[in-house]
């Protein structure tokens, strides 16, 4: 998307100067600092200050012009009371210039090209100008050809031109499958949903799976086979390969290198591959995926089994630095069991409330759901689990210490554990070493929790230690042992650990072969590149993680000469005929008892093998399990690596959504940053953007910061993934690797960090500000169990505003449907899904990190992040924010050309072809949901490239200069519209899934129909919970939130209860909710009255 | 200095210059709109086709049923252009190797469809549903004409969003029941007003959701 974007507009980013460049203009050159009389009208740019020199020198460009914020000062706003309850940013609480830029001005920064670039005389120039050149487009235009129908010569049965079909199939990350739906219109495959039969999906899906359709038709995929760079066929390398392993001397000079497979096809496969050349080795090496759970099972247990939590049944969980939400092949179920814990729509249901401690080094999605977090770092969670295990009885050291962790939370959670015998789950982050795991165990072990909630199976792939295994493979390499190398996907020479030499080893393999969809820094090191079919184009099979079998069906041709896995190692075995479809059902059909036929079309239907997980599987604790002593106390400042949470380990650098969606937190996209705490921050009198020289031992690495409220004091995350040499368009130039401060000692976590300040500063981009709804408006509300329980009917947290009733704006009748949305600030936990879900099914063009930075993201849905109270350890909230469908929405009237409208069924209809671009629209609304297009972002030649196949076809593809948001997937309301007036019946309530609903893993999201007393968006609306943000505005959003109430334990009700100065100090404790606000979000029994205020 | 002055009617000239400029241009504007809103619409106007299909022949003399080549126009938004395959269901036995019918032999012979010109072309921005009229009574005949009678064809409507909007808003004047929809006969009775009515209630046609923008644009 990019790469055509700066094809449309070679010159965009010279000609248009960086608000940097255009306040040093401002500075340096009074003359065009002059406001001139024609651009006095636009009133952005004089906000934006002037830019010290001090700040833009150096090496790196950076396009924001910033005031330093001073964290002290923020500290001490904070810590007063004149300080904010909730703040989005840093530079929200110190109030910047620019932070009071981007609430003043409604499109900041827009106007600074044109001031820094055209004064008066030359703009009247290009006007005249533009003005005698408008005539030349009426001279030639070339009749318009009439466009084709083509019709199929023989018709596939199942195709219907214009209707969808739904394949059941499966994608995998890292190796463990996920069940999906695809959406195939007539043979394009356009959008992935989760396919709710599937044990690792249950419906829900990852920001990774819905964003996996962009990669399949990314055009900057590798296209050929290429032999040491120059392009070459599968015929060349068939022939060479098979030369190759005839001269084998003996087998175990043949390597194969892969990921983590959990395929048993591809396995079975390689088996006989190593039976025909006895002694192939295969190793495995996976950078950002952990097996310490696996092996801390080994240490606790003696047996080779992993674990799995039933978070239906946990009354308490305790997670040490775990993310079990965010990261690992279950995160989806659990997202899904744990949130069924966590919602709370009565005061009687609060006993259902599982109570969450977290502790955790840098925050992710866990912990916003969470009732008590606290920041600690990495390193020293061996040390908490030997405090709790010490104070539940068990002879272990203590080893933690009150500063580090609070002593009353350590009181509270251990009679919480005591309390909850059997019924509460303590679990360890992946990264977390293997004793740490073990002690986990045991302390679950110890409470009675396994089998309860804790379970074991054996794993789904294979036992290897692929650390060891990528080692091995290096030292043979280097000793002259390696012949040939197959090299199936991953990319190895990029991500493996500095110490292993992986990348210089690989140039000295006189055969080597690297598979994959890219090419990249290992292909460029391979005497071969092969081009990789994407899993949408193949068949094949995968395990996921609690080893269901799945199987994987071709949605569409190869687009590439490609091949996959499976048939690279068919070329291996000497059968290259063989297809991936022969291949898979070679392996099932000999091991299917009874009809191979019925098995495999069940299999194919069902999108997976019923009861093929593995069985469940009874242990016992070793005597031994948590002897040793414990760990040295840490030194020094600590540096975690993390897997990117949208890129993941660098395999989706070249993924234009991924790249542009903010990150949670951070809201940083098209950027990796060192993470660090505010208290660091202050010690190293750092800022964010600046950049800093990391030092690990030998390795150094100069990286950007960001100071991140909540990081745990002495902790620098970094994330893996960027800093790519060899690259696509999208990808080239972002971040920094952080893979070169990685060594095999230290994989997850390293001591002994230093930091040193230069005087350069990075160009960072982050929404954190963008779209900013006016602070102090009650926009996050909460509250706690005990307030909930005292006032059942209307808690005084969710209804802090009086309302007003005004009559601005005219009423409007509501007849038939009335569509509504419910967000539940419970569990939503900001994981991105939903956002990438809807850019997917609303062709939602991605505008490059330049754009990005004018505050021009198109993302109808956003998640904002809010902090409230203490700097160090803020309480954070996810609350994801999309168009509310107002049923009296400010920009309505405001439109002169009639573009946005009201719809009977209280949709905010926007007509794109109505839009003139005046933006009235988005300056009216409250909400900042509204999304101008600046520049032809979407491709609107469709067959530019083979992006233009991913388009939704139901949706239009917006051109320059008009406005748009989300339409409650207005398609889907009208696809099942006319479904269900063909058939002679009203639409049934479900029967309409928005795709930010459909994507959700934890149910966050529901819609439906507010005239159905019925549905379940009515049932979840009659929670007292259900509040509307700005409501004061008489609004009547017709999507509302359900306000978190966390479940603190009673001691540490203080810690946390709701001491909102705006409610409680500002004498009215608690307000009888209007009725007329209740009519517009509670459904009447008569349709016509919804909504007739 | 020279003296340089303008002629006394030199400020008629002006003034007519501005007069003249203000109805030249208000005329073009018009003629324009004029122009591209019915003149230019190709209403009428037979489209010229790789190969000489006559709607009157096979729909028209032979009677064959609409669906059978326009398969999906009761279930999907489009109405299906068939597969060359269809033709061949006939033609393999009927008339065989005949010079009108080369064109769809070759795309039979070489697996290569026939790209057919798109003679009902909406704006990209309108999702029309094929189903929903016809399941909403509304005939064939309404927009696409007297098919059994059209040798070629050609767009027997404007299509324009005005004309849509004239049975959007109004559509207890031209729904029909739902058995007439194929039937190219049907004349409106003379109660058409009081059976439309009954037809828009039965057919629980929504006449307010009906002339909304998010009815047709999304």
């Amino acid at each position: 998307m990019t790469r055509i974007k700066l094809e449309l507009y070679p010159t965009s980013h010279n000609s248009e100067p960086t608000s940097q460049t255009a306040a040093s203009d401002k500075t340096l050159k009074p003359k065009n600092a002059r406001p001139s009389t024609l651009l006095a009208s636009a009133p952005d740019f004089q906000t934006i200050p002037a830019a010290s020199p001090q700040i833009s020198s150096g090496s790196s460009q950076p396009t924001t012009t910033e005031t330093p914020v001073s964290i002290s000062e923020v500290r001490a706003k904070l810590a007063n009371s004149s300080g904010r309850e909730f703040w989005q940013s840093l530079e929200e609480v110190a109030q910047t210039p620019e932070f009071e830029a981007f609430i003043e001005s409604e499109f900041p920064r827009q106007a600074d090209p044109m001031h820094a670039s055209v004064n008066r005389r030359d703009f009247l120039k290009i006007l005249g100008g533009s003005l005698a050149l408008a005539g030349l487009s009426a001279c030639a235009r070339p009749p318009l050809p009439y466009e084709k129908i083509v019709p199929y010569v023989r018709a596939p049965e199942e195709i219907i031109p214009g209707l969808p079909l739904f394949y059941a199939t499966t994608l995998t990350l890292d190796g463990y499958g996920y069940g999906v739906l695809a959406e195939s219109h007539q043979g394009r495959p356009t959008k992935i949903e989760g396919n709710p039969d599937h044990p690792a999906s249950l419906g829900g899906t990852d920001a990774f799976a819905q964003a996996s359709v962009l990669d399949l038709y990314d055009p900057d995929r590798s296209q050929t086979v290429l032999r040491n760079g120059g392009v070459a066929s599968w015929n060349d390398f068939s022939s060479e390969l098979t030369t190759k392993l005839s001269e084998l001397t003996e087998g175990s000079r043949l390597r194969i290198l892969t990921e983590t497979s959990t395929s048993p096809t591809f396995e079975h496969n390689i088996k006989r591959l190593q039976e025909t050349y006895p002694g192939v080795v295969w190793h495995q090496y996976s950078p950002v995926q952990s097996d310490n759970a696996r092996r801390g099972a080994r240490l606790a247990f003696d047996q080779d089994v992993v674990p799995f939590y039933d978070f239906d049944k946990a009354d308490v969980v305790v997670s040490l630095d775990a993310d079990f939400l965010g990261d690992g092949p279950a995160k989806l179920v659990y997202g899904r069991s744990y949130s069924n814990r966590r919602r709370l729509r009565y005061a009687e249901d609060t006993d259902n409330k599982s109570r969450v401690y977290a502790f955790e080094s840098t925050p992710q999605t866990t912990s916003v759901t969470s009732d008590h977090r606290v920041p600690l770092r990495a390193g020293r969670m061996e040390g908490l689990a030997r405090t709790i295990a010490n104070r539940l009885g068990l002879e272990v050291q203590a080893g933690i210490t009150p500063d580090e962790v609070p002593d009353e939370i350590l009181t509270a959670l251990v009679d919480d554990l005591r309390d909850y015998e059997g019924s509460s789950i303590i679990i360890a982050g992946e990264t977390q070493p293997a004793a740490v795991h073990a002690l986990v165990y045991a302390l679950n072990y110890v409470l009675g929790n396994i089998g309860q909630t804790v379970h074991f199976h054996t794993p789904a792939t294979s036992d290897v230690d692929q650390l060891e295994s990528l080692k091995q493979l290096t030292d043979d390499i280097n000793a002259g042992n390696v012949d040939a190398l197959l090299i199936f996907g991953g990319n190895p020479a990029y991500s493996a650990p500095v110490d292993i030499d992986f990348a210089n080893a690989l140039a000295s393999v006189p055969f080597s072969a690297h598979l994959n969809t890219y090419v990249d820094e290992t292909s460029v090191r391979t005497t071969w590149h092969l081009p990789q079919t994407h899993e949408l184009e193949v068949w094949g099979d995968a395990k996921a993680f609690d080893g269901t079998i799945s199987i994987a069906q071709p949605l569409i041709a190869p687009f590439v000469e490609g091949k996959a896995s499976l048939e690279v190692l068919a070329i291996a075995l000497g059968e290259d005929t063989k297809t991936t479809l022969d291949i898979v059902q070679d392996y099932w059909k000999a091991r299917i008892d009874g009809s191979f036929d019925s098995f495999w079309r069940e299999a194919l239907y069902k999108g997976f093998v019923p009861d093929s997980a593995h069985p469940r599987v009874a242990v016992n604790l070793q005597p031994n399990a948590i002897a040793g002593a414990p760990q040295p106390a840490p030194q020094g400042l600590e540096l975690v690596f993390r897997s990117d949470p949208t890129i993941y380990d660098g395999r989706f650098n070249n993924n234009g959504w991924l790249q542009e969606v903010p990150k949670p937190f951070t809201k940083l996209t098209w950027d990796n940053a060192a993470l660090i705490s505010p208290r660091l921050a202050e010690r190293f009198d750092l800022r964010s953007r600046d950049i800093v020289e990391l030092q690990l031992g030998d390795l150094q690495l100069e990286v950007p910061v960001w100071v991140q409220p909540g990081q745990a004091e002495e902790t620098v995350t970094v994330h893996l993934g960027y800093g790519r040499e060899h690259t696509g368009h999208v990808g080239e130039g972002t971040g920094f690797n952080a893979y070169l401060l990685r060594s095999s000692d230290n994989m997850w976590l390293a001591d002994n960090l230093e930091i040193r300040k230069t005087r350069r500063r990075a160009n960072l981009v982050s929404t954190q500000m963008h779209q900013q709804i006016e602070e102090g408006r009650h926009i996050v509300r909460h509250g706690t169990v005990s307030e909930f329980k005292q006032h059942p009917e209307h808690p005084h947290f969710v209804h802090p505003v009086e309302h007003h009733e005004s009559d601005l704006y005219d009423d409007y009748r509501y007849e038939g449907y009335a569509w509504a949305m419910l967000i539940d600030m419970n569990v939503c936990s900001g994981c991105n899904a939903c956002v990438i879900a809807c850019q997917a099914e609303n062709n939602i063009p991605i505008v490059g990190k330049e754009q990005v930075g004018r505050g021009r993201e198109m993302h109808w849905l956003r998640i904002d992040t809010y902090y409230s109270k203490d700097l160090d350890n803020p309480e954070i909230f996810q609350m994801p924010v999309s168009c509310m469908h107002c049923e009296k929405a400010p920009c309505e009237p405001v439109c002169p050309v009639g573009a946005t409208v009201h719809d009977h069924e209280g949709l905010n209809v926007m007509v794109y072809n109505r839009c003139v671009g005046t933006r009235y629209c988005s300056n009216a609304c409250p909400y900042k949901v509204r999304r101008f297009n600046w520049l032809q972002y979407a491709e609107l030649d469709t067959t530019a490239t083979s992006l233009a196949m991913q388009k939704n076809p139901n949706v239009t593809v917006r051109s320059r200069g008009v406005m748009e948001k989300c339409t409650y997937c207005t398609q889907r309301i009208a696809a099942a519209r006319i479904q269900s007036n063909n058939e002679n019946r009203r639409i049934v309530d479900g029967e309409i899934v928005t795709a930010c609903q459909a994507a959700c893993p934890s149910q966050a999201i529901e819609f439906g129909d507010l005239s159905d007393p019925e549905s379940r968006v009515v049932n979840a609306k009659k929670s007292p919970l259900n509040y509307g943000v700005l409501t004061e505005l008489n609004t009547y959003p017709r999507t509302t939130y359900l306000a978190r109430v966390a479940n603190p334990h009673p001691n540490l009700e203080s810690l946390i209860s709701h001491d909102d100065p705006h409610v409680q100090g500002s004498g009215h404790d608690e307000f009888e909710p209007q009725e007329s606000e209740e009519q517009s979000t509670q459904p009447q029994a008569e349709p016509q009255e919804v909504g007739g205020h | 200095m020279s003296a340089q002055y303008f002629p006394p009617n030199a400020n008629a000239f002006a003034k007519w210059s501005i007069w003249g400029g203000v109805i030249f241009f208000t005329l073009l504007l018009t003629a324009l709109v004029v122009h591209a809103r019915t003149l230019n619409n190709k209403v009428g106007v037979p489209v010229e086709q790789p190969i000489g299909f006559q709607h009157s022949l096979h729909a028209g003399e032979l009677g064959i049923d609409c669906r059978y080549c326009h398969t999906s126009v009761e279930v999907a938004a489009s109405a299906n252009v068939p597969p060359t395959e269809t033709c061949m269901t006939c033609h393999s036995q009927i008339r065989v190797g005949t010079q009108q019918l080369a064109g769809v032999y070759e795309s039979w012979e070489t697996e290569t469809p026939i790209q057919w010109n798109r003679v009902h072309d909406l704006a990209d921005f309108v999702y029309f549903n094929h189903s929903a009229h016809i399941n909403g009574g509304v005939g064939c005949a309404h927009c696409h004409g007297q098919i059994p009678q059209m040798a070629g064809i050609w767009k027997n409507a404007p299509l324009t969003m005005g004309w849509c909007l004239e049975c959007h808003r109004n559509p207890e004047k031209f729904v029909r029941p739902r058995e007439e929809v194929f039937n190219f006969a049907y004349e409106p009775p003379e109660n058409q007003l009081a059976l439309g009515r009954e037809l828009v209630a039965e057919y629980h046609i929504n006449t307010n959701k009906l002339p909304q923008c998010s009815t047709c644009h999304r």
